[in-house]
């Protein structure tokens, strides 16, 4: 390749096409994408939203025992699922409950985790969901894995691995990027970046003018684009999907957004942010955002709003009372799933505790 | 230091481990606090509230969010007059780390024949209890007592938190010192300053007892005392020692304890199988076998990853487990 390396290098600005205030921007060359796609995204947006703040809920009543919300990332969270085929493959981190939903998983399986009856409970080879990566950015090489794995199998799958922007710091980051470099991988690396690690902002995680700079080091493009702009987001990456579809290699993606709220409900964001600075983000919001510019394209009307409300309602209604019913996990799991065949130490582990519930039993 | 002029506060563990940081930098202006939080918020357990107001941002300061970047500035820091202090966030955020501990942090004064030591204290909450998700509740005391050249302390009071600190701190070579995070909130009366006996090295008698000795250190020493207890209403006498610093080993205290009784069980919370409960119990085999009138038996987390939140009990070892590990101890009387 002879090319200059400043291709490499992402726009100047974060790509935009609906701005705050939910009018269509000129954004030098990319196109609009189609209504139908719009409107589908917001459908998710509507649901995402209901379900960061039915989770939200459910902590405070003691039904979760931790949810890191999404609430102000449901843009970067419906569009990374929504670009997807059904074949493709998504990495989560513990922030993206909502992507992971928004790609067909069932809400109550994705909080397993977060409801402390297991560590993923959902099945990643049906969805091809990997489970939700909580040690930062070691997702990242996995998800250059698989999508080697596809090349070698002659599969056309895509790769969708998110992370964070504090989770650009931690070597995985640039050795998953590095790898997915040399072997042309069909990876598409999304970064969330939320302007903070807990309480940590940006500037000490970076002194890159951008994280979608990084890339250039690798020989990856990076794009940059504003994470509260579902169809910025649709278009930048709906292109890096298809570019990686179509065996050009890797790309990153920086979606420039923000956590609304504490980095989870164990957290007091006062400590580390200002109020006027949430304020701020508050009025970039991705769901108003795209209802004003999809009713202003007469796309969307009172009914079709209500119909969407309506079955973001239903699902975090289920959600709700699935978790509200709190079954005990079995505790033989604990030692049936260490090895495919459990050795004979923890067969006698398991009689142990099989041993002190039947002894509780013939207490009660 | 005369006993007069010890100054007592009652603290929680948590206080005790930010007073000792505190007086530590007070004293010492090469000692340096860092790692992900621990700056202005003051690390999310709060451990680090108010070092970087009352410090400066060049002493107690967040980096950027890499536990290998944190370790090896922390090598380069002490190798230049340096006395870090690195915060590994949770037990098992610490094991990118592991490659700069296990081959620089533990060996740099054995791979320059003593003539570069690196006095670094690692700070690593541990343990479960707290009804933690996966990643947060590890013990991961056996991968550091298994690599030469790394001290490991295992404080279970607010006192010992304290001055086993102060002692890392002051220490030439380098410290793990593992904090439970489930006793954070435990409260008791902290000798302060420098110097406390008993320092690194020894362990201490915590309750006296003549019909069998617990042998615990960490976040299973409560669970220990709380068996004790329970032992006593039903007439049997146990003895518990707290072990606090598994690296270097207190033999002689150890020893003593159970020859003193002729019984021992060692409870820990972590996965039993080659761990430090494993180390203890063979020591106390092959030195104190002519004084046994039993096995020594081991209480300890079994062999599985830590379980999720509402299943964390079943892996924590438990006072009934305890009292019926001691009954199955070859009494004469059962
Ligand atoms: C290896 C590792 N170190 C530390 C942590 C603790 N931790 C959990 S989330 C977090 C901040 C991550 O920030 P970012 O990557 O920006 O993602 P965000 O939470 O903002 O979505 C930290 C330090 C962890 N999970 N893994
Ligand atoms: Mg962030």
């Amino acid at each position: 390749m002879t090319r200059e390396p400043g291709h490499l290098l992402p726009s100047e600005d974060p790509v935009m096409l609906i701005d705050p205030s939910g009018r269509a921007v000129a954004s030098d060359g990319r196109e609009m994408p189609p209504t139908d796609a719009l409107l589908r995204a917001f459908e998710g947006l509507v649901s995402a939203r209901r379900l960061n703040d039915q989770a939200y809920a459910l902590v405070r009543q003691g039904r979760l025992a931790v949810y890191p919300s999404s609430h102000g990332q449901e843009a970067c969270q419906v569009v990374a699922a929504q670009v997807l085929e059904d074949g493709d493959w998504l990495f989560p981190t513990y922030r993206d409950t909502a992507a992971i939903v928004a790609r067909g998983v069932d809400p109550v399986e994705v909080l397993t985790l977060l409801q402390g009856d297991w560590h993923s409970g959902y099945d990643p080879t049906i969805h091809h969901v990997a489970p939700q990566a909580t040690p930062l950015a070691t997702q990242l090489p996995h998800a250059v894995g698989v999508a080697h794995a596809a090349r070698l199998r002659g599969e056309s799958t895509v790769v969708m691995a998110l992370c964070g922007d504090g989770g650009t710091s931690e070597g995985d980051f640039h050795e998953a990027l590095n790898f997915a470099a040399v072997f042309r991988a069909p990876v598409v690396f999304f970064v969330q970046n939320n302007e903070y690690a807990i309480s940590v902002p940006l500037a000490r995680q970076t002194a890159a003018p951008s994280i979608a700079h990084k890339g250039i080091g690798y020989g990856i493009p990076g794009e940059r684009v504003d994470g509260n702009d579902a169809a910025a987001l649709l278009q930048v990456l709906g292109a890096a999907v298809a570019r990686a579809r179509a065996g050009e290699g890797p790309q990153l993606v920086e979606a420039h957004t923000y956590r609304m709220q504490a980095h989870t409900n164990a957290d007091d964001a006062t400590r580390y942010r200002s109020q006027a600075e949430v304020q701020e983000w508050e009025a970039k919001d991705p769901l108003t955002r795209l209802e004003v510019y999809l009713r202003s394209v007469d796309a969307l009307d009172d009914a079709t709003l209500a119909g969407f409300t309506e079955a973001a309602e239903e699902l975090a209604q289920r959600t709700r009372v699935a978790l509200n019913q709190d079954v005990a996990p079995n505790p033989e799991d604990l030692f049936r799933h260490v090895f495919a065949e459990p050795t004979p130490q923890l067969r006698a582990q398991l009689d142990i505790v099989l041993d002190e519930l039947d002894r509780e039993e013939v207490g009660r | 230091m005369t006993a007069a002029t010890v100054e007592h506060q009652k603290l929680t563990m948590a206080q005790a481990i930010n007073r000792a940081l505190r007086d530590a930098m007070a004293e010492d202006p090469t000692v340096l606090m860092f790692g992900e939080d621990v700056g202005p918020l003051g690390g999310v357990f709060r451990i680090t509230d108010g070092l970087t107001q009352e410090f400066g941002e060049d002493r107690c300061f967040d980096t950027p969010l890499a536990e290998a970047g944190i370790m090896g500035f922390a090598v380069g820091l002490a190798m230049n007059g340096m006395r870090p202090v690195v915060e590994m966030q949770f037990d098992a955020f610490a094991y990118p780390a592991f490659e700069q501990v296990v081959s620089h942090v533990a060996k740099m004064r054995n791979r320059t024949r003593g003539r570069l030591g690196l006095p670094i204290v690692i700070r690593i909450p541990y343990a479960g209890g707290i009804g933690g998700v996966e990643h947060h509740c590890d013990s991961s005391e056996a991968y550091y007592v298994h690599t030469p050249g790394l001290q490991v302390l295992a404080p279970s009071t607010p006192s010992d938190a304290y001055s086993l600190l102060r002692e890392a701190i002051a220490s030439p070579d380098p410290v793990v010192f593992l904090e439970p995070k489930k006793l954070y909130w435990a409260t008791d009366e902290v000798a302060l300053g420098r110097g406390q006996e008993p320092g690194i090295g020894r362990a201490v008698v915590r309750r006296e007892g003549t019909d069998a000795t617990l042998i615990a250190y960490g976040p299973s020493v409560p669970i220990a005392l709380d068996a004790a207890e329970a032992a006593a209403r039903e007439g049997r006498s146990l003895q518990v020692v707290d072990v606090r610093s598994l690296v270097p080993f207190d033999d002689e205290t150890v020893f003593a304890a159970v020859r003193s009784t002729g019984r021992a069980v060692v409870v820990a919370e972590s996965t039993g199988f080659a761990s430090v409960a494993s180390e203890i119990a063979a020591r106390v085999s092959e030195s104190c076998f002519h004084s046994l009138a039993a096995p020594v038996r081991r209480v300890t987390g079994f062999d599985i990853p830590f379980p999720p939140p509402k299943l964390e009990h079943f892996q924590l070892p438990s006072v009934d487990r305890i009292l019926d590990t001691v009954d199955d101890l070859q009494w004469e009387d059962s």
